[in-house]
């Protein structure tokens, strides 16, 4: 009886590798077909029976990069995700403070009502935003990039309630030894707070870094053109050209997959979190 | 109350720290929510937008145009094919992580992996996947020995190659909320169902499915909301094609506002959009609330 639980428990955990075994060859698949495209020659690009390439080609990634001003696409994307992702993290934790610390004319009423900023999708602010965008003059700016998206309701949202979780007597314990209301927010609620700080700037950095609806509608130069504008260009304009194409992906998931496996468990453990707290 | 103690119970200095991110939401997230129904009851050229009211007009042209109800059909083609079998998926294969796995860390970060790239390159594979002579179809030839369609240019076929394309890019996401909420089950309450002797079958409906109800109502939401703003994939794939059959609602808008420049029926469709959104999370709402269990 005892032996024939443990086969079966054997068994079962075989099962489960080869389900999970092969659920991770599909999602590797496409990016190992991707990778060892790269390498191929146009010819070879256009014959799926052909796996390997006869002869690794380096140069497919110099002339995908030379064929468009893909430098130029980095330097604005990395720009833009930064500044937005700094910004964010500065809006955000400021207004999480006043919400959790402080009492003030209309509080819970202004809460809900960003709450409800959230119900909205992004699609529905892309026409009116254009025109506020154009009388302020900021299409085809990095303003236009950056300021709109430069606070959210979802990292103050995320920071209040964190710092809601922290003892209500640090206030009164700082505030008894002569800490000003500013001074407590920078040198005791920030230093506390790296772990939802570091949650909310994974999210805007990579949400910046892979957005594309809204930089393809308030940019149409190319000096302003973020990576994924310049990359579905790119592919528009070589159309068949498979190899140059795999490199010029490669490329462009290649950062974001880097910083991934460096931070990994503060990824996993960021989108864990909101799903559990609603 | 007098005037002195309602200046003393509050503390005003709150609104300097409220006004950066106030100033940014209020003038790009929740005026332009009203700017857009003015905008949608207008129409004119991009300089002298709003000379001429149209009143409902925009509306009118929207609904009883037969291109809307199109892109109203691909989209819920879309959605009722993705959110689905993205839900089994996802919780079946967070139930095998789940079951004290080696290599736990690793089936986690390959999972997650087409999570984080970018949807433009990931089109850009997936097309190069699907064509004709393309790797999908060879290894479908191998499986089945039968010819693969030619996916992305066949009327039938475009619309499910962008379904599962979007399924692989979305899973990982949901197997990490999923294994979440199954880690949340106390350990103890699978002790008590195996002493009274529970198989796996009655302990799952029994104990994990309605434990973990509000996380698949959370996970339900949220892929129907962003399935129904699916965009990139199309626009990299197939360009709405063939013959419109993958024009989904956000593509028709992008066409309306960017290429043929009608704001205000673009408008009007993006406010169509989000009361479709905002009523299908009501009734989601409505129909799940008496089977969600909140512990």
């Amino acid at each position: 009886m005892f032996k024939s639980i443990q086969m079966e428990e054997r068994v079962l955990k075989s099962i489960i590798h080869v389900f999970l075994i092969s659920g991770a060859i599909t999602m590797l698949a496409p990016f190992i077909w991707m990778i060892l495209t790269s390498f191929k020659t146009k010819k070879e690009a256009l014959d799926s029976s052909i796996i390997f390439p006869a002869q690794w080609i380096f140069g497919n990634y110099t002339t995908a990069w030379n064929s468009a001003p893909f430098f130029q696409y980095f330097l604005n994307t990395i720009f833009v995700a930064l500044v937005c992702t700094i910004m964010q993290l500065i809006t955000s934790s400021l207004a999480a403070y006043a919400f959790s610390h402080m009492n003030f004319f209309g509080k819970e009423w202004m809460f809900g009502i960003l709450m409800g900023t959230m119900m909205v999708p992004q699609q529905v602010l892309l026409v009116p935003n254009y025109f506020i965008l154009k009388q302020l003059g900021w299409l085809n700016t990095f303003l236009a990039l950056i300021v709109p998206w430069s606070a959210g309701f979802f990292g103050i949202f995320l920071l209040r309630q964190f710092f809601l979780t922290l003892p209500k007597d640090l206030w009164d314990a700082a505030r008894i030894d002569g800490c000003s209301r500013f001074k407590f927010f920078y040198k005791i609620l920030i230093p506390l707070s790296t772990a939802p700080l570091m949650t909310i700037a994974i999210f805007t950095f990579v949400g910046n870094w892979n957005s594309f609806l809204w930089p393809l509608f308030v940019t149409n130069d190319q000096k302003f053109y973020t990576l994924q504008v310049g990359l579905s260009n790119f592919s528009q304009s070589e159309g068949t050209e498979w190899h140059l194409l795999m490199a010029a992906s490669t490329f462009c998931v290649l950062p974001l997959i880097i910083m991934f496996f460096m931070a990994q468990k503060q990824f996993i453990q960021g989108i864990a979190h909101t799903g559990s707290k609603e | 109350m007098n005037k002195k103690s309602f200046f003393k119970k509050y503390e005003w200095s709150a609104w300097a720290y409220l006004l950066p991110a106030l100033a940014i939401i209020v003038t790009f997230h929740m005026l332009p929510i009203l700017y857009s129904l003015v905008i949608s009851v207008h129409s004119g050229g991009m300089t002298d937008y709003f000379k001429k009211d149209v009143g409902l007009s925009n509306y009118s042209y929207i609904i009883t145009n037969k291109h809307f109800w199109y892109a109203m059909w691909n989209t819920v083609y879309y959605v009722v094919g993705s959110v689905p079998i993205q839900i089994f998926l996802s919780l079946f294969i967070a139930i095998l992580l789940n079951q004290k796995i080696k290599n736990l860390e690793m089936y986690r970060v390959i999972y997650f992996l087409p999570v984080i790239t970018s949807i433009n390159a990931i089109s850009i594979v997936w097309k190069y996947m699907y064509q004709k002579t393309g790797i999908v179809n060879s290894v479908l030839g191998f499986l089945t020995g039968m010819p693969g369609p030619d996916w992305l240019m066949d009327t039938f076929w475009a619309m499910p190659a962008i379904i599962i394309m979007s399924v692989w890019k979305g899973l990982g996401y949901n197997v990490i909320i999923f294994l979440a909420g199954l880690q949340n089950v106390p350990p103890s309450l699978y002790d008590a169902a195996k002493i009274d002797g529970a198989g796996r079958w009655k302990t799952f409906w029994n104990v994990t499915w309605p434990l973990i109800s509000p996380t698949t109502f959370f996970v339900m939401i949220m892929s129907t909301i962003s399935s129904f703003q699916v965009f990139a994939q199309v626009y990299m794939m197939t360009g709405g094609g063939p013959q419109e059959s993958t024009t989904v609602i956000i593509y028709y808008l992008y066409q309306l506002a960017y290429v043929e420049h009608k704001m205000g029926k673009a408008s009007a469709l993006a406010f169509i959009l989000f009361i479709i959104i905002f009523g299908i999370t009501y009734i989601q709402k409505r129909v799940t609330a008496n089977r969600v269990h909140y512990n």
